[in-house]
């Protein structure tokens, strides 16, 4: 039984998302999800543990790897699949790692395309997957309020906001003509508030990195960068110093921000959420890269 | 569980200030985070209609085209909540050709706010709102009359559009209302009570929400669409699903609405255990006390089940870019269960603003209208009345698939009987044998000019001079009988082509091979005439010449007509043909005399055993 005190609003949210999983699988010819270990992906993870029990989940995980991040994430994947005994894939583009695609020499759009979404599409491409399940949620981001739960994508996976089937009660629209493919976001209604509280009454592990420690940190244009490993390039006169950060949003290390924080457990966490006065995409760089960016990388295929 | 949510569905016409008042309730419920506001005050600079001070309408207006616009184009979802509780609102856009997201904002709201310009009173956009609301079943509504600011605050002036709108709830079947003045942009009556209005004495937007009625508590016999069968190992077989109505507990009866087959729910399990009740809402997976047959599509179902529905009546809101004909067939999606639909009549177009019913023949973008449906399979539903869950479907576009219709049943006009079909003796092996031959519908489609007549006649002689029994159809003939009322509109085609399936079908039924020559330019028609026929019986043979050698040819001097004017509609000149995506046999006519084509009929119709 869930636990007396969850906010009643959390069934709620836990069944539907429970009810679009189970339609995704049982639509979906191939359906693949996509794990990117963060505090979304650990709510996900868990939804489909509960949507097919006691069955397994139908469908395999997918880890689109830049290889850029946090060394403590890769850990907590690796850890996670294992224990749960799942089917991980892990893919990055070889095209990218060929060409040295990094973070510091080349501007954070480049970066994204070729690391992320041309990488995404590869594998699954190269999965045949006629559907992606991924843990967005429409409260992230403006462009992303008119988000379907079930969102077409066409040839090459590009996204048209024009396009979007109607949505309409329970009802969801699975069907694909040839080369279309399907992104579902079984998450769509959550808020980032939600995900916490879930996450602290359901006893969810986390990656370590939301939880606030001394890290060393550099100080960049206004956010703080964590300095992860010897690959991180130290601009002149940058002298790492050790701050009690933690991260809310987690991507590739040198793009991700930490901001200054004392809550070291989820308590804390939902606590301080609940006074949140920044948005959490403030802290992933590539938001501010250009007007109406998210916009633009959906058009493109991003997830 | 059901009243922790309230769905709210915001509509206003354009410039009313829906998007001010939205946003306004975000910033008050502190759902805007700092950056955010920072992001907006640059904006509100920039594309911003408030003199000072941010303009709120900008939280809200998602995507970069329509900001710069300045309008909303689609549907959108925002968050925000209050001790009280949680608060899922649809932002649904005021101008008319947007009936299609107002519709799909109100499929799952509890509750409508109508937003209104106090200078403008109620509208025709404002009426359209009411009714789309009122059809997909809102129960309550406030109607938020914006601007009074602008209208000094004067209570005489809420009042009479507050007598208005009373009228118009009285003929949309009195949903729960409420009517409340507000200045949206500067927040009275928004969260806080106005002091320049003093007058009102109804709660302000905020408190009228949070007391609002939840989604409906379970009422009525049980029922469970069954999304997915769970089967672990063989010893564990679970029915997961959505309730979708009443409460179902171990011991209750339920059977499966459309075998019949009964049993008793053993155990409600989830995976933080088993449960001792499940209402609406709730997502479980049902264990049954003995092996019944059950899978994606079927209700599980307490007394009395809902009936299995093989035609209905409904109302559609169509959402495409093609229009709604009679006679054309989609997937039809409700419940967990998908079949062919196909719209046997369109009985009425509604008129929003006035509701009143107008003679229709086809239903275009954002039109309401009244229809009959056959299936092609029995489904298990119920009115949209008596249930959202197990009433309301969509119609997808077999090709595009896309969903381009948003139905609610209004009536089941013909269920499955335990009667079945009468049986007949003499069936069509029986006939077919007597002629010691296989029936198949031998369907030449092509354009006007192509040589599908010519063909086909060489064919049918063929036929007959090795005994085989044969009837033919052709496009001109029966368009002299059977086909006379129709003319060349879009809906006339698809009834023609409807009606020359059926026949087809007859002809195969009597043991014949039968050739149908007709131009049958819609893709969704052949593939109509082909699952009326059957698989396996149909051959669909794509007379392929270009338009340029038609034109040429013009044996009828058709063409000439068509470029001239004279006849419209004309296929290949102003009405397209949509080419076969994969024809079982294709006739390239550049490249060989009609004989030499019929002679490739003939072996294919010997390499599928035909004939020997
Ligand atoms: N005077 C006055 N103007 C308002 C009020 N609410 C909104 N407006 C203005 O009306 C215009 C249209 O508002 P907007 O929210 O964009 O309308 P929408 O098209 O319904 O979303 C804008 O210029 C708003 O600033 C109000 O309460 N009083």
């Amino acid at each position: 039984m869930p636990r007396p005190s969850r906010p009643a609003h959390l069934d709620a949210l836990e069944a539907e998302s429970i009810h679009i999983l189970r339609e995704a699988a049982a639509q979906a010819e191939r359906p693949v999800m996509l794990y990117s270990i963060g505090k979304d992906s650990s709510v996900l993870l868990h939804l489909a543990l509960k949507a097919f029990y006691p069955a397994r989940p139908p469908f395999p995980l997918l880890h689109i790897d830049t290889t850029w991040k946090f060394r403590e994430m890769i850990a907590f994947r690796d850890a996670t699949v294992a224990e749960l005994g799942l089917e991980l894939r892990v893919h990055t583009n070889p095209e990218g790692l060929r060409q040295d695609i990094n973070p510091f020499d080349h501007d954070s759009i480049t970066y994204n395309r070729v690391m992320k979404t041309e990488a995404l599409k590869q594998a699954l491409d190269a999965g045949r997957h006629d559907c992606a399940i991924g843990g967005a949620r429409r409260d992230e981001e403006r462009s992303r309020a008119k988000e379907r739960i079930f969102s077409v994508r066409g040839a090459g996976h590009s996204w048209e906001p024009k396009l979007q089937r109607p949505e309409l009660w329970r009802l969801y629209n699975g069907q694909l003509a040839p080369g279309e493919t399907l992104r579902v976001f079984p998450l769509s209604n959550w808020t980032e508030l939600d995900v916490w509280t879930y996450i602290l009454h359901e006893g969810l592990d986390v990656v370590p990195l939301y939880f606030a420690k001394l890290r060393p940190t550099v100080e960049r244009g206004g956010s703080l960068i964590v300095v992860d490993d010897e690959r991180m390039r130290l601009r002149a006169g940058e002298r790492p110093a050790l701050r009690m950060v933690r991260f809310r949003s987690l991507g590739c290390y040198p793009l991700s921000a930490a901001v200054e924080s004392e809550s070291a457990t989820i308590e804390d966490i939902v606590a301080e959420m609940r006074e949140a006065r920044v948005s959490e995409r403030a802290g992933r760089l590539i938001d501010f890269d250009q007007d109406s960016s998210m916009e633009k990388k959906k058009r493109e295929g991003y997830f | 569980m059901p009243d922790s949510i309230l769905r709210v569905l915001a509509c206003g016409s354009v410039d009313d200030g829906k998007s001010t008042l939205i946003g306004r309730l975000l910033f008050e419920c502190g759902a805007v985070p700092e950056d955010v506001l920072t992001v907006l005050e640059r904006d509100s600079r920039r594309f911003g209609t408030v003199e000072s001070g941010p303009d709120y309408a900008l939280l809200v207006d998602g995507l970069s085209a329509e900001r710069e616009q300045g309008v909303t184009i689609d549907v959108a979802y925002r968050y925000f909540e209050t001790p009280r509780r949680r608060f899922i609102l649809a932002d649904a856009p005021g101008h008319q050709q947007y009936t299609r997201n107002m519709a799909t904002g109100a499929s799952l709201a509890d509750l409508a706010i109508l937003l209104v310009d106090a200078r403008k009173g109620l509208l025709a956009q404002t009426r359209r709102h009411a009714a789309i609301a009122a059809m997909l079943g809102v129960r309550q509504i406030v109607l938020a009359v914006n601007k009074m600011d602008l209208v000094g605050f004067d209570q005489a002036v809420f009042d009479r559009i507050v007598t208005e709108f009373e009228a118009l709830r009285e003929s949309l079947g009195r949903q729960a209302a409420r009517a409340i003045p507000v200045c949206a942009r500067d927040g009275d009556n928004v969260v806080a009570p106005s002091a320049r209005m003093d007058w009102h004495r109804g709660p302000t937007l905020l408190a009228a929400l949070e007391q609002a009625e939840g989604a409906g508590a379970a009422s009525g016999p049980a029922r469970l669409p069954v999304q997915w069968v769970a089967r672990p190992d063989h010893t564990f077989r679970g029915y997961a699903g959505t309730v979708a109505g009443g409460v179902l507990r171990p011991g209750t009866m339920v059977r499966n609405a459309l075998s019949r087959a009964e049993a008793r729910v053993a155990r409600i399990v989830t995976a933080d255990g088993d449960l001792d009740q499940a209402a609406p809402g709730q997502a479980v997976t049902l264990v049954l006390d003995r092996e019944i047959d059950a899978s994606r599509g079927d209700v599980l179902a307490a007394a009395p089940a809902p009936e299995q529905a093989e035609q209905i009546t409904a109302s559609i809101v169509w959402m495409d870019e093609t229009p709604l004909f009679r006679g054309r067939a989609y997937l039809f999606m409700l419940g967990t269960r998908a079949v062919v639909a196909t719209v046997t009549e369109i009985t009425s177009r509604v008129d929003v603003e006035t509701l009143e019913d107008e003679p229709a023949r086809e239903l275009h973008l954002n039109e309401i209208g009244r229809v009959s449906i056959s299936l092609s399979h029995p489904v298990a539903c119920e009115p949209y009345t008596a249930s959202r869950e197990l009433g309301g479907f969509i119609l997808v576009d077999r090709l595009t698939r896309n969903t381009v219709g948003a139905g609610m049943v209004t009536e089941i006009t013909s269920a499955r009987s335990p009667i079945y079909w009468h049986h007949l003796d003499v069936d069509q092996a029986a006939r077919a044998a007597l002629k010691s031959q296989r029936p198949v519908v031998l369907w030449f489609t092509g354009l006007s000019g192509a040589g599908k007549s010519t063909i086909a006649n060489l064919v049918e002689k063929r036929l007959l001079a090795q005994g085989r029994h044969t009837m033919t159809l052709d496009g001109d003939n029966v368009r002299h009988g059977l086909n006379r009322d129709l003319g060349f509109s879009e809906a006339d085609r698809v009834e023609n082509i409807r009606r020359v399936a059926e026949v087809s079908k007859l002809f195969v039924e009597a043991g014949l091979i039968v050739l149908v020559s007709f131009i049958s330019p819609y893709r969704a028609e052949r593939m109509l005439a082909r699952e009326a026929v059957g698989e396996g019986e149909f051959l669909e043979i794509y007379v392929d010449t270009p338009v340029d050698e038609c034109r040429r040819r013009d044996p009828k001097g058709l063409y000439k007509k068509a470029d001239a004017g004279v006849i419209r509609n004309f296929t290949g000149v102003d009405a397209p043909y949509e080419q076969p995506l994969s024809p079982e046999i294709r006739l390239r006519t550049l490249e060989g005399t009609p004989e030499v084509l019929a002679e490739q009929v003939f072996d294919e119709l010997r390499r599928r055993g035909f004939v020997q």
